[in-house]
């Protein structure tokens, strides 16, 4: 393609991101800035995470993007189409197939491979920063490991609502040291951070943050010995492909009241369904 | 009967300490001794150095000269020699600070038990069920309906919001407490209640305490030493009620004689 | 204890002037040169004129009044200690397990009930709770202050029944040295009749007592010694009345 260089990001760039994310591979959970670029969309579409698959794309990568689990919502044809654009790579919708997967919202739920990169979109990757509005306080407490006040946050979920309410953004230790935000995955994911094979990357393109969980690395979701770390469930399983281990999306099907649940993952439930065919 | 040992431990020591804004603004050369379970008060009038003081002496603020050492489990502590980590742990393990203002001291928009626990959890205190009978059990100290655990401190009057910063501070059992003005902007009889807690609480927990104080009411009830500082220097020092009835600098007599008894 | 016939309190010459800034640095010769000896269980009483300041020793030695010259001096079977120089943090202990002292007014704590007033010198000790309350509560009973009164703060209370909370105070934690600045000011006969048993108990205990008393007929009874203060004490009606006891 003709004025663009690889990827859309000139190589500088690209080199200035890529020794941002192997400072953040070497310090699991820590936030390290970047000099982020103005990207052809506006923030919170996805600019951060955009930059980051950008750097690390190579000309024979695979590239899968999900929004919220599905590979056909707007925000991630778009995105995909851009990268078909400017990188010309391959894309797919198949997790397995796939060696860069971008993802807002959602880590597939077909588990990953070694070798494999996850791209998250991140909108706010300070966890402190509900109750600390200082970057430079943040900073000092991360350094500090001054981490009480994630617990308050905890303890006010089960004083207002007798369990811990957090569904989403749910704050993990990331190998026994930095609280870390998982971006707002359900907290039906948070274990799939765990120990996983595959490299996992975080990008917030406002905040002009990134930070990386290796392989192989413990993530902890934190909780209270009384009230353990619990995921959602429910109560029947997936209403298109009948998988009872998934994610799952209400969906309103008229004006009625009618409703079903489905999985989010949508190349999962293709793939269920496929195998029950 | 045996002669009685006097001599005790030394908790914290000023030693010539200096913090300067400008000739005058400030404290200046200011050299004294806490001794474990002893209640100083430091007294003067406003813009008499007091608070200055009391910001260096609990690490916030460092001194242009001078050391401040702290005699703690780990032996004797230069309290600005030794890091930044050390410091804020020292504070938020053996250590509390009461402010004048309970809005400084508390989380408004999380309940009470929240505030309270706060502490225990950042010590590591992970049992949600413990955590709340602390805070139960420590609203009940500082005389708060324990059934409004739940509640928001934005919603306490400033004597309860006051107590509950006291709890707060005092939940992970802290050998000194640095208190600045705790019961400055309270009405007199929510004064006089709240005095009488911090007076039981001092003797229960066997507390070591700098309190500033611009009150010589409140130094004389809570107070078993004085220092009275005057344009950044202390200029008198002796036993609460040897300053108070026999006060022997010009300025001593001054600030004494000017109290209003009803 | 040392031996009976063995000081445990000597004084020598002791001398205090206040300095007044406040009036060009008026100094005001208050005492000069008295001196005593106090042996336990013996109760010695100063007798001068009223108005004179008697209570300024008391004051001083309570630490309360600074010495100008002169020492004060406690014996002890391994040592004496100077009152004099003592450096201040010294007498919080010296106060709590040595040298009592009932004052003519009851210092008003707010809000804290009768009985745990009295209670306080025993807890300070580190005593049981139960322990210190029955004890406390024992003397209340000895000094007829009614039993509804025990769990009320003595802020309201007549100037009789403070004056015999402030007693009991004073006497439950059976200091070796008790300085005792008018008890029975405001009593009635049968307790001031209580205080002088009080104190009659105190001196067989082996205590040392030095006390002011206006009323004559107490002091006959408790006194094996008068102390005359007059040649040594000049009133010091210039000076503003900064009593403790009187301030809240």
């Amino acid at each position: 393609m003709n004025g663009y260089n690889f990827a859309y990001l000139d190589e500088q760039t690209k080199r200035m991101i890529r020794r941002g994310l192997l400072k953040a591979v070497a310090i699991p959970g820590y936030q390290v800035p970047f000099g982020g670029r103005e990207m052809p969309m506006p923030y919170g579409w996805g600019t951060g995470g955009m930059q980051l698959t950008a750097s690390i794309l190579g000309e024979d990568d695979v590239l899968k993007v999900i929004d919220q689990g599905a590979d056909d919502t707007t925000n991630a044809v778009s995105i995909r189409a851009f990268f078909e654009r400017v990188a010309g790579v391959e894309t797919t919708t198949d997790t397995a197939a796939a060696d860069v997967i971008q993802t807002r919202h959602r880590i597939p739920e077909t588990p990953l491979s070694a070798g494999q990169v996850l791209v998250f979109q991140v909108p706010i990757p300070e966890p402190l920063r509900f109750i600390e509005p200082s970057e430079e306080e943040t900073r000092v407490m991360h350094a500090l490991e001054e981490y009480g006040v994630m617990h308050v946050k905890l303890y006010e979920d089960i004083a207002r609502h007798g369990h811990i309410a957090t569904t989403y953004a749910y704050p993990v230790k990331v190998d026994g040291r930095y609280v870390t935000d998982p971006s707002p995955i359900p907290k039906f994911d948070n274990p799939k951070l765990h120990m996983s094979d595959a490299l996992m990357l975080f990008g917030a393109g406002r905040e002009k943050r990134l930070y990386a969980i290796p392989p192989h690395t413990r993530v902890e979701s934190l909780d209270f010995e009384d009230h353990p770390f619990e995921i959602q469930a429910w109560d029947a399983p997936c209403a298109m492909c009948g998988a009872r281990d998934s994610f799952l999306d209400e969906v309103i099907t008229d004006d009625a009241g009618g409703r079903m649940f489905v999985c989010s993952d949508t190349d999962y439930c293709q793939k269920c369904r496929e195998e029950v065919a | 009967m045996k002669r009685p040992q006097l001599e005790r431990p030394a908790l914290l020591e000023a030693r010539d300490v200096t913090r300067l804004y400008g000739p005058g603004k400030g404290c200046e050369a200011i050299d004294f001794t806490l001794h474990a379970g002893e209640v100083l008060g430091i007294v003067g009038e406003s813009g008499s150095g007091k608070s200055t003081l009391l910001r260096t002496l609990c690490g916030m603020e460092a001194p242009d000269a001078g050391r401040v050492l702290y005699h703690g489990h780990e032996g004797e502590l230069d309290l600005y020699a030794i890091g930044e980590a050390r410091r804020r742990a020292l504070l938020r393990m053996e250590w509390g600070l009461v402010h004048q203002n309970p809005r400084d001291g508390l989380r408004l928009g999380v309940s009470a038990g929240a505030n309270v626990g706060e502490r225990l959890m950042a010590l590591g205190q992970r049992h949600y069920g413990q955590l709340r009978a602390a805070g139960q059990d420590w609203m009940g100290r500082v005389e708060l309906d324990p059934g409004r655990i739940d509640d928001a401190p934005q919603h306490f009057s400033g004597g309860m919001q006051q107590r509950l910063q006291i709890a707060r501070t005092l939940v992970t059992r802290p050998r000194l407490v640095f208190m600045d003005e705790p019961t400055g902007g309270l009405d007199v009889s929510v004064q006089a209640r709240l005095l009488d807690t911090l007076r039981t609480l001092v003797r229960e927990l066997g507390l070591s305490v700098v309190l500033v104080t611009h009150d010589l009411a409140v130094a004389r009830l809570l107070a078993d030493r004085l220092l009275v500082m005057r344009r950044g220097r202390v200029v008198e020092s002796g036993l609460t009620d040897q300053i108070l009835d026999d006060p022997q600098h010009a300025y001593t007599q001054l600030l004494v004689s000017s109290v209003l008894t009803p | 204890m040392t031996a009976m016939n063995q000081p445990f309190l000597s004084v020598e010459s002791l001398d205090k002037t206040f300095v007044l800034h406040g009036q060009d640095g008026l100094r005001l010769e208050v005492m000069r040169d008295l001196s005593l000896t106090l042996a336990p269980g013996e109760c010695l009483v100063l007798a001068g004129r009223s108005g004179i300041g008697k209570s300024t020793l008391l004051k001083m030695l309570h630490g309360s009044y600074r010495v100008t010259g002169g020492r004060l001096r406690l014996h002890f079977e391994d040592g004496e200690l100077d009152l004099a120089d003592l450096p201040a943090h010294a007498w919080h202990q010296l106060r709590r397990d040595v040298i009592g002292y009932v004052s003519q007014f009851l210092r008003v704590v707010p809000r804290v009930p009768a009985v745990e007033v009295v209670m306080e010198p025993l807890l300070a000790r580190g005593a049981d709770a139960a322990e210190a309350r029955g004890k406390a509560e024992a003397l209340l009973a000895r000094l007829n202050l009614p039993e509804r009164l025990w769990s009320l703060p003595p802020g309201t209370f007549s100037g009789g029944e403070q004056q015999r909370v402030n007693i009991a105070r004073g006497f439950i934690g059976e200091h070796p040295l008790l300085l005792l600045d008018e008890p029975t000011a405001s009593l009635d006969a049968a307790n001031r009749d209580v205080v002088v048993e009080l104190i009659r108990e105190a001196k067989a205990r082996g205590t040392a007592m030095l006390g002011i008393f206006h009323d004559e007929d107490v002091r006959e009874r408790v006194a094996d010694r008068l102390l005359p203060l007059d040649r040594h004490m000049r009133a010091r009606t210039r000076l503003p009345d900064t009593d403790p006891q009187e301030t809240p």
